[in-house]
């Protein structure tokens, strides 16, 4: 009976659970990429050093603080709240016309995970030595030259677990974008349940796909993490006394 | 005439320098004056305003009063650009301070395309030179965590150099390194010396403030207590604090 629900489902109404699989995932993915460029933004702009000059001094406390209520305000109400009120706050001023879904579910989810990465920038960025602010400041950069070259690199490397996180997090909080109609993976179950009537069958199957999304999502990053780090030991083979020898770093496993 | 002119250039100038941080008052009334060509060494006890006197000069702090002239002009004036002025006055740190993210061939060439706009192989071909210059080269692709704090300095020196800086300011170069590495990074500083780089060096070397230096500052208390010729400040000092910090490190 069980696995005679789950098969026919699977073979009748297996496009529709692809097709929200992949609208789950590429918004998931645009979302944590916007959000992660979002976050880089603003932790540019929020580390930037106190100006001397007093208009420009204002200007960047007003930024700051618009910045720093931007990231309460979305960190501290719901996902699921913020999709109906930007969704229908959309519509409400401009006459009833909405989003188009796939593109207003990106854009929520954006801006959500932006609040979020703001935060995880902001403390990558503070973890990094004052030294390196410093080398680079010395040399005669700019704040912004300081960042793209020498800070945001490493701070991506320092960040990418949270990321990362980020991401496993959004792959499973697009099922709220169902409330305004996103056709992802929530939404098609949804469909799929009132036709055939084999509620749990239904969702034990999205439940197995969200898992396995995230844990090869997982498995991957954590790949990549640890390919940027590099191997823990390493012996340098080189010549002190040939100039010409290059030197190689070879890891020892 | 000309030559002689050269030699007296006074590059950096600083006058009534102050810089206090909250209460704390840390330089009072800082006047000295650097020519080119020449090699200055700072000493004097921890906390006397050596490394913050040096951090003001390139304005890494910002002093709380008096004024910093290069090559006569007030740095603080609106039309000197702050990054410009940065990169014709090098600074070489305690901490080394490489970029950690780049192998030490590009802590050297990066500075250069990013800030001076040079092209790249041009500013290649000059960070491998500055590189042999430090004895560097067998490391161009090692990352800063691969290598020994000597090792470290030494790049850092050649990164600074790269920029073609008019000015090197030293802040405690080899204070961070272990006993039998602060022979290489002196040896580099000695040639640069003889090679007629500006230098001012803040330091706890007394060996290389009294062998390279051309003039010896003594701070002490937020003041320069005594300046003058490396003999005079070693063998002959006149303030009574001089004689006592030299009767302790010598």
């Amino acid at each position: 009976m069980f696995f005679e629900n789950v098969g026919k489902i699977i073979s009748k109404y297996g496009s529709m659970l692809m097709s929200g699989l992949g609208y789950t995932m590429l918004i998931a993915l645009t979302g944590t990429i916007i959000g992660l460029i979002i976050g880089i933004l603003t932790g540019i702009v929020r580390t930037v050093p106190l100006s001397k000059n007093k208009a420009l001094y204002y200007l960047q406390k007003t930024v700051n603080a618009l910045i720093a209520v931007y990231v309460e305000i979305f960190r501290g109400t719901p996902m699921m709240v913020q999709a109906m009120v930007i969704f229908w706050g959309y519509a409400f001023m401009n006459g009833g016309q909405t989003l188009p879904l796939i593109p207003a579910g990106i854009f929520i989810v954006s801006i959500n995970t932006g609040a979020y990465m703001a935060e995880i920038v902001r403390g990558g960025i503070i973890s990094i030595d004052k030294g390196q602010f410093e080398g680079a400041y010395s040399i005669g950069m700019t704040h912004w030259q300081a960042m793209i070259h020498v800070i945001i690199p490493q701070v991506l490397r320092n960040i990418l677990p949270s990321v990362s996180n980020e991401f496993v997090i959004n792959i499973k909080d697009t099922s709220v974008l169902n409330v305004i109609g996103v056709m992802e993976l929530y939404y098609m179950a949804g469909k799929i349940q009132v036709m055939t009537y084999h509620i749990f069958e239904t969702y034990l199957i999205i439940c197995v796909m969200y898992f396995i999304m995230t844990y090869s999502i997982t498995r991957i990053l954590r790949f990549c993490e640890k390919k940027l780090s590099g191997n823990a030991s390493y012996r340098i083979c080189g010549s002190q006394s040939d100039p010409n020898a290059e030197i190689t770093v070879q890891e020892v496993k | 005439m000309e030559e002689n002119l050269f030699e007296t250039e006074t590059v950096i100038e600083l006058s009534h320098l102050e810089k206090r941080f909250g209460e704390n008052e840390v330089l009072k009334d800082i006047n000295l004056t650097v020519k080119r060509g020449e090699v200055i060494s700072v000493i004097g006890s921890s906390g006397s305003g050596k490394s913050t006197m040096l951090r003001c000069i390139n304005l890494l702090e910002i002093p709380t009063g008096g004024k910093i002239y290069f090559e006569g002009k007030d740095i603080e004036d609106k039309d000197v650009k702050l990054t410009d002025y940065r990169t014709k006055v090098g600074m070489v740190f305690q901490q080394f301070n490489l970029f950690n993210n780049m192998t030490a061939l590009d802590n050297c060439v990066r500075p250069q395309t990013v800030v001076l706009g040079r092209p790249r192989d041009e500013a290649e071909a000059i960070a491998r030179g500055f590189i042999e210059k430090v004895g560097m080269s067998a490391y161009v692709n090692a990352k800063p965590a691969q290598l020994s704090g000597g090792q470290k300095q030494r790049i850092a020196i050649a990164r600074a150099l790269s920029m073609n800086p008019d000015v090197i300011l030293f802040d405690e170069p080899t204070s961070a390194l272990d006993p039998e590495m602060v022979g290489e990074v002196l040896d580099v500083m000695k040639n640069l010396a003889s090679s007629g780089y500006t230098m001012i060096v803040v330091t706890h070397e007394m060996g290389f403030a009294r062998e390279v230096s051309d003039r010896v500052i003594f701070m002490d208390g937020g003041y320069i207590v005594e300046e003058g010729a490396p003999e005079k400040i070693f063998s002959n000092p006149e303030q009574e604090r001089t004689k006592e910090f030299l009767s302790r490190v010598l």
